[in-house]
């Protein structure tokens, strides 16, 4: 099912599912909403981690980016949406919070490319053996391409991209990863490359970077991030290892 | 006009291993010693303390201890014909920098080469003939024998701290470890640690074949520890933060850890940081070289004489420096003549198994640089190169090292790059697999070779270096060999499935994705001023108070990883430096 949401959808012009909305509105995970119907029976050690963060992140809506505009925004909501759905067994990148994490990392050295070489001339379209030539840094990257892929969904489809269908959203996005999508002086390849890195590291990063919310990701694939001590399990083989993840800043899950 | 500093006794290029250990040992004899590091100083405490190390973001992905290409990287092309292109953001190998170089972050895999592999060109004249070595592949003799480098062997693995089994005592077999291995006069200084699940499993896989697995050595403390310099050690918890990590646990043999406290407690051994050197400067004598110019943190410029200088960075930008310097003459590859650039080489390392089982699970998360099984059972001196149609050996491991998701997360053939079939797989696969690594020579050729590149300068507005390198049909022969031992390996697993990926017929270069920083050559040892930049001292040989330690004098790469060897040639080069050169200097050979 999609819904048109009220406010959200003023500002972005957005289709969600109706999983999407839940988190959007309440701010919280469904795992996180999950584990607080059922705080009483859990330990006291949980309700303590539950007690610490009384209100659970901003809404995604209410979010303070600090470098997308609105119509990139709505786009990275809706790309990601799609690389890591919510449907399913395990959480999707909107529970991860991956917009976040993406967001917040546009303004790191990486994101403008000051660690990279960045000298002319410049031959974007060469052969690929020696990495990505571009001009482009990754965050000046996100701000051409997605205006450029909203302009060619909306030629072939009829509308921006944050406003198909999820079949169609793929679709895009196939021909985004391919190089189908004609960007200048960038390959589209090139962007997908840095849009599915991204979302894959705000999904699996440690939290204090703003996605993998509540290590929700760490949680669903048995990663016990940074206990980094395991002398003990050495020798046991074939058995799983019984701790849950920590995170640097001391949350467990 | 650069500003000008008193002289010092010996001026030291690059703090990491090789520049550490000249460091100390001529700070112990007295010398007034200065070393120059281009990066950041970096301690044990703060730079790696738990819990802020534990972080795949900062410094598995984003690199956090790696040089930053802004301010120098080199160029890259396949073919003399090619233009070159800048290597942009780090991929194929990383480039270290920083007190410590990539000996801080280094998995520590810890190994010797075959005794065959120094005089390679002569071994493979005689065993096999003449004829079997192509016109254009350009292997040397490295002009010094195993027999000479044992002792240096071992010291170097008492410092670093070297846990194994040894297999050859002596020429006494022992029954463990390696079988092949060439003869050692001592057992490692720590007994190895315990591999998880996974190397069991290969091991009893490999055994069914007849194969000899045994677990890798590595500068990595299984007990308790003290070093020949009185550093201490702590053993490893395998926390599976280990490669492009600093050591939260004081157990990686690295220069802070194992070489530099013990430097630093002598008043006569300095270091700076934060310090480029932008060239090596000549006597006006013509046979020696007077000093560096470098650039301090404050952008000026100032020349430092010496009356040694010891060029100890990494292999490629030691290269780099004696062609900015002039010093020697730059390989031509039309003519083959010329001696700095000649002989780069790489390492072979494309080729991997992984096995997928649906009723395992391999807590892939407990790891060390060298949670690993090997097999030596198709070394350099147990092929034969007639047959196989190639020259060189490879190794056959299973390694756990780390768990971290952005990294480690093979996943089925076939599954979906992203969506809710990936999202699905991740969660049915993550620690259900276990993966298989070769690891082979590198043979040299007149076509693979370092020169400057003619478009593209670095921050200070010197040339970038340029690489010409790709894959030849030796190199592609070998991996495919190495693959086809996976292989059988992997179906002896038994797993629900598993994916090869096996280098391919005319398979070129491709420097985008990770493989290994165990480049080598490009100022190689030699017999001879005709093809070699240093003598079997790694002396230069027409500056005679230049010396260049590191893998820059591989005139080929080994079958096994570079550490070892570059620690073991950079005591050897100490030893005459110390008994012989400082005495009388003057050009040892």
């Amino acid at each position: 099912m999609f819904y048109k949401t009220d406010s959200f959808q003023e500002k972005t012009g957005l289709l969600v599912t109706e999983k999407i909305l839940s988190v959007i509105k309440s701010g919280v995970t469904r795992r996180h909403l999950l584990i607080g119907a059922g705080a009483c029976a859990a330990s006291a050690l949980s309700a303590r981690h539950i007690a610490a963060q009384p209100a659970g992140p901003v809404p995604l809506e209410h979010y303070q980016r600090v470098y997308f505009n609105g119509q990139e925004w709505a786009f990275i909501m809706a790309a990601v949406a799609r690389l890591i759905p919510s449907d399913g067994r395990g959480p999707g990148a909107i529970e991860a919070r991956v917009p976040v994490f993406i967001d917040r990392q546009m303004i790191t050295p990486w994101a403008r490319g000051e660690d990279w070489y960045h000298q002319a001339p410049f031959n974007y379209d060469a052969p690929h053996y020696t990495g990505y030539q571009g001009r482009y840094s990754p965050a000046e990257a996100y701000r051409i391409a997605i205006p450029a892929i909203d302009k060619w969904a909306q030629e072939n489809y009829g509308n921006i991209f944050a406003r198909l269908s999820a079949a169609r959203q793929d679709a895009v996005l196939e021909q985004v990863q391919k190089d189908g999508v004609p960007i200048d002086e960038l390959r589209s390849g090139d962007f997908f490359s840095f849009l599915w890195q991204n979302t894959k590291e705000g999904y699996f990063a440690d939290p204090k970077y703003g996605g993998n919310y509540d290590m929700v990701a760490w949680v669903y694939i048995g990663f016990p991030g940074a206990r980094a001590s395991f002398l003990d399990w050495v020798d046991k083989d074939n058995v799983r290892y019984r701790l849950g993840p920590v995170s640097i800043d001391g949350q467990r899950a | 006009m650069a500003i000008q500093q008193k002289k010092k006794n010996v001026v030291i290029v690059g703090l990491g291993w090789t520049g550490s250990i000249v460091g100390l040992e001529l700070a112990r004899e007295g010398y007034d010693v200065l070393a120059i590091e281009r990066g950041h100083d970096r301690n044990i405490v703060p730079n790696w303390s738990y819990p802020t190390t534990a972080d795949e973001l900062k410094y598995a992905l984003r690199l956090e201890e790696m040089e930053k290409l802004s301010n120098t990287t080199v160029t890259i092309r396949r073919s003399l014909s090619d233009t070159a292109l800048p290597y942009r953001q780090l991929g194929s190998f990383l480039i270290g920098t920083g007190v410590g170089g990539c000996g801080a972050h280094w998995n520590c895999q810890t190994w010797r080469a075959h005794p065959e592999e120094f005089h390679l060109r002569s071994y493979v004249e005689k065993t096999f003939g003449e004829q079997i070595i192509p016109e254009d592949m350009t292997i040397q003799d490295w002009g010094v024998s195993y027999n000479e480098l044992e002792p240096y062997y071992d010291f170097f693995e008492k410092v670093a701290g070297v846990a194994g089994e040894a297999g050859n005592i002596k020429g006494h077999k022992t029954g463990e470890g390696n079988p092949f291995e060439a003869w050692r006069s001592n057992t490692y200084p720590m007994p190895g640690g315990g591999v998880t699940y996974h190397g069991k499993l290969f091991a009893q896989a490999a055994k069914s074949l007849g194969y000899h697995p045994f677990a890798f050595p590595a500068a990595i403390a299984t007990q308790s520890y003290t070093n020949p310099y009185g550093m201490q050690m702590g053993p490893c918890n395998y926390c599976g933060y280990c490669e492009r990590f600093g050591c939260l646990n004081y157990s990686k043999g690295s220069p802070q850890m194992c070489v530099l406290a013990a430097a630093k407690r002598h008043k006569n051994f300095q270091y700076i940081t934060r310090s480029e050197v932008l060239r090596i400067e000549k006597s006006a004598n013509g046979e020696t070289v007077s000093g560096v110019t470098y650039i301090d943190p404050e952008g000026r410029e100032i020349f430092q004489p010496a009356d040694m200088v010891v060029l100890a960075s990494f292999q490629m930008n030691n290269v780099r420096l004696l062609l900015h310097s002039a010093l020697g003459q730059p390989y031509n590859p039309q003519t083959n003549e010329g001696v700095i650039g000649r002989n780069y080489a790489y390492q072979i390392n494309v080729g991997s198994a992984t096995a997928f089982f649906k009723d395992k699970n391999f807590n892939p998360f407990i790891g060390t640089g060298a949670n690993c099984m090997a097999l030596d059972d198709f070394a350099t001196n147990r092929i034969d190169f007639a047959k196989e149609g190639f020259i060189g050996g490879v190794r056959i491991d299973c390694n756990q090292t780390n768990g971290q998701p952005n990294r480690s997360l093979p996943l089925p053939t076939g599954t979906p790059a992203w969506g809710a079939g990936w999202k699905q797989a991740i969660g049915d696969w993550y620690g259900r697999n276990l993966g298989l690594g070769l690891h082979g020579s590198c043979m040299s050729y007149r076509d693979a070779y370092l020169d400057l590149d003619p478009t593209y300068k670095d921050k200070y507005g010197r040339p970038l270096m340029r690489m010409t390198f790709n894959w030849h049909e030796n190199d592609i022969k070998l991996a495919q060999f190495g693959s086809a031992r996976q292989e059988e390996i992997v179906k002896a697993l038994n797993p629900d499935s598993y994916n090869l990926r096996r280098m391919q017929d005319n398979e070129p270069y491709d420097a985008t994705a990770y493989q290994t920083t165990h480049t080598v050559g490009g100022a190689i040892m030699g017999e001879n001023p005709q093809n070699s930049a240093l003598n079997r001292y790694l002396q230069h040989w027409d500056y005679h108070n230049l010396f260049v330690p590191g893998a820059n004098a591989y005139p080929q790469n080994l079958e096994q990883n570079p550490t070892g060897t570059v620690g073991a040639l950079t005591y050897w080069m100490v030893a005459a430096i110390k008994n012989n050169y400082l005495k009388n200097p003057r050009p040892l050979v």
